[in-house]
């Protein structure tokens, strides 16, 4: 399925966010992430299904001011 | 000591994490300077799936200091309130430097929004540290939503040009004897921090004037200095400033005078 992830549109065979997270290489304990614009806690990601179409976000920590 | 929703430091001195030129700059200004908290934000990783935030996220944690999680880039109630859900399961922490930008140019925030999202981060148990206007008014709704920290702009983020607006900061500080009031961008350097601090306010918060500066462990020292500097006269208690001289020698006895005495 064709899924956004931070803006980039990707293909995936993930069907739940955890696996997408695992898939991508993310590092698992250290980025939170986002379906549609909804935060989806670290616990909930495996119960979490992906549809074509739906925009991820996975952030990590970064400089700021 | 200074209070952020009862955790107290002997720091007043916010350091920012961003434009430093090595990694290796950023820990020696924290360390040089004494800063006890530093604030961190969220990005996107690359969609290739790299691990750049681990490295990042080690080095602020050997550090040893509090950590305070922004929202920065954030337009809408919406995306804020997602971030700082999004920051609090990274961070572990309830703290949140609450931006919601309102103009692109000036990164003026946005005062409707930031009371909104602040509400509805309080009633989640988030502890808020609203990125605000100099507005008494908008300072009254905020602490009305919750708030014991206020983070008034002294000038546009990065602009270095100090305290834009004096007045109302003044009027801010003593309208709120209570709330920790944090003066928070627009500082560029040492002296303008100083003049926050001899107005009462309780801590400044600096990114851009020590990460660009030309030696930043130096210049986060500097303005240490000139933190405690004008935290110390502060609470000495400032002379008010007056029209007309006061001799300041005495003038009894004054040498060549016609008059006895």
């Amino acid at each position: 399925m064709r899924i956004r992830l931070n803006g980039e549109m990707i293909d995936t065979a993930a069907s739940d966010l955890a696996a997408l997270v695992e898939d991508r290489g993310f590092d698992v304990s250290v980025v939170a992430t986002a379906l549609n614009g909804e935060f989806v806690p670290r616990a909930l990601r495996a119960e979490t299904k992906l549809a074509d179409g739906d925009a991820v976000e996975v952030l990590r920590p970064m400089q700021g001011g | 000591m200074v209070d952020f929703y009862g955790r107290t430091f002997e720091s007043r001195l916010l350091l920012g994490t961003a434009r430093y030129p090595s990694p290796e700059a950023l820990g020696e200004a924290v360390a040089r300077s004494g800063a006890q908290i530093v604030t961190v934000s969220l990005r996107r990783e690359s969609a290739s799936g790299a691990k750049a935030g681990q490295a990042f996220w080690e080095l602020v944690k050997a550090l040893g200091v509090a950590i305070l999680p922004n929202t920065a880039g954030c337009h809408s109630v919406r995306e804020a309130v997602t971030t700082a859900r999004m920051a609090r399961e990274v961070f572990g922490t309830p703290w949140i430097k609450l931006e919601v930008i309102g103009d692109d140019v000036t990164l003026q925030p946005d005062p409707f929004a930031l009371v909104d999202a602040t509400r509805a981060l309080v009633a989640e148990g988030f502890e808020v540290f609203p990125y605000m206007t100099e507005d008494l008014v908008l300072a009254e709704k905020l602490v009305e939503a919750g708030c014991r920290v206020l983070m008034p702009w002294g000038a546009p983020i990065g602009t270095g040009r100090g305290l834009n607006n004096p007045y109302a900061l003044r009027l801010l500080r003593r309208h709120f004897p209570g709330i920790t009031l944090v003066v928070d961008a627009g500082i560029g350097a040492p002296s303008h921090a100083a003049a926050a601090m001899e107005m009462g306010y309780d801590a400044i918060l600096i990114n851009t004037a020590v990460a660009t500066a030309g030696n930043p462990p130096a210049m986060a020292e500097a303005f240490a200095e000139a933190i405690r500097a004008g935290r110390r006269a502060h609470e000495a208690g400032l002379m008010e400033p007056t029209d007309l001289a006061t001799a300041s020698t005495p003038t009894f006895g004054a040498p060549f005078s016609p008059f006895a005495g």
